[in-house]
């Protein structure tokens, strides 16, 4: 059985490579891979390409990364007036941003973890975001291609892994991360423990271990 | 004109009166978040976070809060007997598929039609967001805009087609503003109900497209 457990952050970002893309959890505060994000933060690794919900809240979050200026590009649903690195960057035209509706982002990525290619769907029919994508119609409704979305890594939080990586979360701090988890060739997740296998109760497992290829135990931290 | 008209509160109370017993309801930012404050005694509401909630409940008291159980707004919450979490995928499956019995979102343009602005003020700063208003414009079975009827500067905010960027097409079903309640119908806008001490006429005065107002030339004023 393979143990997918890591002893430190540090060493669970160690070979992420400059230029690679990165999905990245949560949501309002919750569930934000805070201590990986610091590990990131401090290897200096550039030129990322981030998919997220937000970009940060201050240098909190992904706030740090944009402060550093490791990330190039982003695509996301809500950047948010409180991501002042971000946006300082975006007025200056050093980043690029590619946004979309949360939840095409959502469906996205769960079509890159099932296997589909492309989808079509309603959201964004008629708006700016639907400019140079296909358009069908199905019998009444309009629709547009929208594709798959995958990542090199993916840097979630969870609550309790076991050692293999399945993994349960806590209330609102689930959000992106089990989305994101089966989106990316190499997810890693930081979690408050970590349990033997067999500990976890298989009827509550939200991700299981499949999509999950690190595991590293650090304590909670709230930012922003 | 300086009779007065609904405050954001009353805006907020009667929208509220729009929504049934056990009906699963997403509020959007502004107006609308006010609504939770006067839901009908006796009935009961299963509010829907974006963030993976249905059934949420009052703000935590102070004390009380847990940072991994937030709103769309990253305030700490409660939730209600019977509730569920689930992932932000499952989340916009909710909003986009038709699930959700109404949505209450703000709005800075409706056009008669149902078209809806509310995500870009054209020539702002910064970047700009999504976020989950477009999934969820389009997905609510009945979507219900909060907004005052006139600009600061007076101008209307129904019009006959949005000049700013859309949200999402043919989507508002009614119209709650600081003047009236207005059904959107396959005939146009028809108006419900006027502010206290307003008439249809002044109220078509301030609207840019032609209100369907009864042959009496008389509407209910809008109550509580």
């Amino acid at each position: 059985m393979k143990d997918k457990v890591i002893a430190s952050v540090d060493a669970a970002v160690a070979d992420v490579p400059d230029g690679a893309s990165i999905m990245f959890g949560g949501f309002g505060g919750a569930g934000f891979p805070n201590n990986l994000i610091r590990a990131l933060a401090r290897k200096g690794t550039k030129n990322l390409t981030a998919i997220s919900n937000n970009c940060g809240t201050d240098e909190n979050e992904l706030g740090i990364l944009f402060k550093n200026r490791q990330i190039r590009r982003v695509i996301a649903s809500f950047p948010g007036p409180r991501a002042v690195y971000f946006q300082e960057l975006f007025a200056a035209g050093q980043i690029e941003l590619e946004l979309v509706a949360q939840g095409t982002l959502c469906e996205r990525m769960r079509a890159a973890t099932a296997g589909i290619p492309a989808f079509y769907t309603p959201v964004g029919v008629g708006t700016e975001i639907a400019a140079g994508k296909e358009e069908r119609r199905f019998g009444t409704r309009r629709a547009i291609l929208e594709t798959a979305l995958s990542a090199d890594y993916a840097l979630i939080r969870a609550h309790r892994a076991d050692r293999i990586g399945n993994l349960v979360y806590r209330k609102a701090a689930r959000n992106f991360n089990p989305v994101m988890a089966g989106a990316a060739r190499i997810t890693i997740a930081e979690v408050e423990e970590i349990v033997e296998v067999g500990a976890l109760d298989p009827e509550v497992i939200v991700t299981p271990s499949i999509y999950v290829h690190r595991v590293v135990q650090a304590p909670g931290r709230r930012d922003g | 004109m300086d009779k007065p008209r609904l405050t954001r509160e009353q805006i907020a109370q009667r929208a509220a009166l729009e929504l049934p017993d056990g009906a699963t309801v997403n509020l959007g930012w502004g107006i609308p978040n006010l609504v939770s404050g006067y839901i009908p005694a006796g009935r009961t509401v299963f509010f829907h976070s974006e963030n993976g909630i249905l059934g949420m409940g009052p703000r935590a008291r102070p004390g009380e809060e847990d940072y991994d159980l937030v709103d769309a707004m990253k305030v700490p919450v409660t939730v209600i007997p019977g509730a569920s979490y689930f992932t932000q995928l499952e989340s916009h499956m909710m909003t986009r598929g038709g699930h959700l019995d109404v949505a209450i979102l703000g709005g800075l343009q409706v056009a008669e039609n149902g078209d809806l602005a509310n995500w870009k003020i054209p020539g702002s700063k910064g970047s700009g967001g999504i976020g989950g208003a477009m999934d969820i414009a389009v997905g609510a079975r009945c979507l219900i805009v909060t907004m005052e009827h006139t600009t600061k500067e007076g101008a209307p905010k129904i019009v006959r087609h949005c000049s700013y960027p859309v949200t999402a097409i043919e989507c508002a079903k009614i119209i709650v503003t600081d003047l009236a309640v207005m059904d959107v119908t396959p005939r146009g806008l028809a108006l419900r109900e006027v502010a206290l001490g307003w008439t249809p006429a002044e109220v078509q005065n301030l609207t840019e497209p032609s209100l369907a107002i009864p042959p009496s030339g008389r509407v209910p004023e809008i109550a509580f």
